[in-house]
């Protein structure tokens, strides 16, 4: 777990730097142990719920998409309606090149799935990254309504509404076949995908290149002012998180073994809009969150209550969008806040007291 | 060594007492796991299925004996098969169901082949239509219709019985639509006829305003215009605007499948309807024994009001299907490939007339009937039958068109 140590660590070892304010900027950006929770987790549901990988890889895919969406919304601060646009390229890639038995190796599928959703992704926020707020709100939706509308026109090539059945796709490595009753490979193969994307994330926004995304989320003028390249850096950031989007929806048309329409659609992009909105944006962590939050309520609650699920899911929603404006990374880090704030100063009381 | 021959000992016990269950007094219980979109658009379709049945349940309890059904339902959500899929694997490897049922839209099918075939259970679709799902798991069987059997016939009786030389169609732009729009063409071109125009007329999920399509086929002055678009509201829209329109006066004939009248939504069309002439398997007028005891048993159930219609009838066979499989299989129905054996060549005097499982193609094969509406003395809408067609099967497999030719 040591990949995002970057040489600023090293220097801080050698030479201990005695500014507390610098410290905690450097302390930041480590690795702390905690952050292997959610790995552990991962593979601690792979051994405790084998019934589930299905819905586990289902799980996975969208922690991906919303780590993508994370990067452009929370990261860079493009507001996108339409991210379901590059899920779907990704997907349709794969999907179309393992249907007519171009390609159908998974990790370079995968890597494909990235090349075209980045392509898309690079063209379109070329224009569209011209345009801000509403507009670009609109442009996104845009984008994505014409890639489905010709989804759906070319269905002698991608199967239209009814998709692309049973797609054949190759074991990873030439070894581990995928399962179709029992989603196993399926889920490690996914779990160690993310794993990769979150690593190149995680360093990504944390680099100078990260930072000065930020600087451009917070404010775009001052950015300007100091010289910074904000069309091209932002250009850049969309065209990664449109590749990522792509590797997620590439993913999924591998794990589910077809591809339909859904992955292009309004649907897709809202939810993993939501996942994100609830988990916390611009956190890194908010898309595992809200993933598991979200698509376990929904899942368990449509499993008990078929017909009234929807219901369970809309309280949740309205209650984060009444309290919790940060998500529930937002509102538990208000929290922590609150009641380490409350420690800090009984601290101070009681060193002050004799 | 000794206690390898107890546990063998055991087994062989248990397995003998397993075995002869079905004889013994006590019910052996069948899980039924069954997939329906109870929320989205679709959700307003499954009741109309539930409500078969239970009622199925609850009128044959002495032919189900001495097995006892539980149905395990799980909600397909969007029209995309992506809960669909997770719900067959869950139902399947979780809830260890004996047979599946349900699927209402043609994706959630098409996305759970795979799962089916690796799960080795039977799978009854009790709706979806597009014509090659039954080709992509040996575990398919269908008791509902493809819009081959419908469309196909209409236009040959747009030709034969309407002697009309031209057609415009219109359809809704999704592969059913597609499918009504091939069928037609090509039973309407084989028989003398010509389609000068082919309409795509929005999509599945809202109500288009049709005026602008059906414009440009009274423009076109074709002898008829054929509509398919999905049961339901969509179809009220159809009626009205072909009045609204005067196309009758024009010269126009407005024909289809039986979709563009639902019997549920029928009494709502007014007099537009009347008159009008659809192909379908199924109307709650049909004159038969078993449909004047299955509508009766329904409104005595669900309320004067309420009409079964073709997806309560395939849902109907569908666990008539599933209890004849249960008895010829002695209970062993979790043996997906003798269950579906048990069915090819299956025969059933269902409410839509008798129907057949083609042993080829696990598919229904049935009656399509040649339909026109007319007002009753009870001031009420009403189908009666103009003509029948016996055993109808699924040309598009017959024919092997397209993606129905089975795979090399």
């Amino acid at each position: 777990m040591s990949v995002a140590a970057s040489p600023a660590d090293d220097a801080a070892a050698a030479a201990p730097i005695e500014n507390p304010a610098a410290r905690a900027l450097m302390r930041r950006h480590r690795v702390h142990g905690w952050e292997a929770l959610p790995w552990l987790a991962g593979i601690a549901f792979y051994f405790a719920f084998p019934d589930y990988l299905s819905f586990g890889c289902d799980l996975l895919v969208t922690i991906l998409f919303a780590l993508s969406l994370d990067l452009a919304l929370g990261y860079a601060g493009i507001i996108t309606l339409g991210h379901a646009a590059f899920f779907g390229a990704g997907a349709y890639a794969v999907g179309m090149l393992a249907t007519y038995n171009i390609w159908t190796e998974p990790i370079t599928g995968l890597l494909l799935a990235a090349l075209v959703a980045g392509v898309i992704g690079f063209l379109s926020g070329m224009v569209l990254l011209r345009t801000r707020g509403l507009t670009l709100l609109m442009l996104t939706l845009c984008t994505m309504a014409l890639l489905e509308q010709a989804a759906n026109m070319a269905a002698a090539y991608t199967g239209g509404f009814d998709g692309l059945p049973s797609l054949p796709i190759g074991p990873v490595f030439g070894v581990f076949a995928f399962n179709p009753l029992y989603a196993d490979t399926q889920y490690l193969f996914a779990l160690s995908v993310l794993f990769v994307c979150f690593v190149f994330m995680r360093t990504l926004v944390y680099s100078a290149f990260g930072q000065s995304l930020t600087g451009i989320r917070e404010n775009i003028l001052r950015m300007h002012a100091i010289g910074s390249p904000v069309r091209r850096r932002v250009l850049i950031c969309y065209t990664i998180s449109a590749a990522m989007a792509g590797v997620a929806g590439g993913l999924w048309a591998q794990t589910n073994a077809y591809v339909n329409l859904s992955a292009l659609g309004l649907d897709r992009a809202a939810t993993v809009l939501i996942v994100l909105i609830l988990g916390g944006y611009g956190r890194l962590y908010g898309a595992f969150i809200g993933a598991v939050v979200y698509l376990a309520l929904e899942h368990f609650l449509a499993q008990i209550y078929p017909t009234a699920w929807q219901l369970g899911l809309g309280i949740l929603l309205v209650f984060i969008a009444l309290f919790a404006r940060g998500g529930i990374l937002g509102l538990a880090e208000a929290l922590w806040r609150r009641y380490s704030g409350k420690l800090s100063r009984r601290l101070r009381a009681e060193r002050a007291a004799p | 060594m000794s206690k390898r021959m107890t546990a063998a000992f055991a087994a062989l016990v248990i397995s003998a007492g397993v075995a002869g269950a079905p004889g013994a007094a006590s019910a052996q219980g069948v899980k039924i796991g069954l997939i329906l979109p109870y929320t989205g658009p679709g959700a307003e379709l499954s009741p109309q299925m539930d409500k078969a049945i239970d009622l199925y349940q609850k009128l044959n309890a002495a032919q189900i004996k001495p097995y006892k059904l539980t149905i395990i339902k799980r909600d397909s959500k969007a029209p995309n098969g992506v809960a669909a899929k997770i719900d067959t694997q869950e139902l399947l490897t979780q809830e260890k169901v004996d047979v599946i049922a349900g699927y209402i839209y043609s994706p959630d099918a098409i996305a759970s082949a795979p799962v089916v075939t690796a799960g080795k259970r039977l799978a009854v679709i009790m709706n979806a239509g597009t014509a090659f799902i039954t080709n992509l798991s040996p575990l398919y069987v269908r008791t509902s219709f493809t819009l081959w059997q419908s469309s196909y016939v209409m236009g040959e009786e747009a030709a034969k019985y309407l002697h009309a030389k031209t057609a415009v169609v219109a359809y809704t732009d999704y592969p059913p639509g597609k499918d009504a729009l091939n069928a037609f063409k090509y039973a309407f071109e084989h028989n003398g006829g010509k389609v000068i125009d082919a309409i795509p007329a929005g999509g599945p999920e809202a109500t288009p305003d049709f005026t602008p399509f059906f414009q440009r086929a009274k423009n076109e002055h074709p002898d008829v215009l054929f509509v398919f678009v999905p049961a339901g509201d969509q179809a009220t829209a159809v009626v009205k605007t072909y009045a609204a329109l005067g196309m009758k006066a024009a010269g126009t004939k407005l024909i289809g499948t039986g979709d563009i009248v639902p019997d549920n939504m029928l009494q709502g069309m007014g007099d537009n309807a009347v008159g009008l002439i659809t192909v379908h398997h199924y109307n709650a007028d049909l004159d038969n024994p078993q449909n004047k005891a299955f509508v009766a048993a329904w409104k005595k159930a669900y309320g004067a009001d309420s009409t079964p219609d073709f997806t309560s009838v395939g849902a109907w066979d569908g666990i008539a299907a599933i209890v004849h499989a249960l008895h010829a299989t002695k209970g062993k129905i979790d043996d997906g490939a003798a269950a579906v054996k048990s069915l090819e060549g299956w025969k059933f005097a269902s409410p839509q007339g008798p129907i057949e499982i083609d042993p080829q193609t696990r598919d229904i094969v049935m009656n399509e009937y040649l339909d026109q509406v007319y007002k009753g003395s009870d001031g009420k809408l009403h189908e009666k039958v103009l003509a029948t067609f016996h055993n109808v099967k699924d040309q598009c497999k017959a024919l092997a068109i397209g993606p129905c030719a089975p795979k090399k």
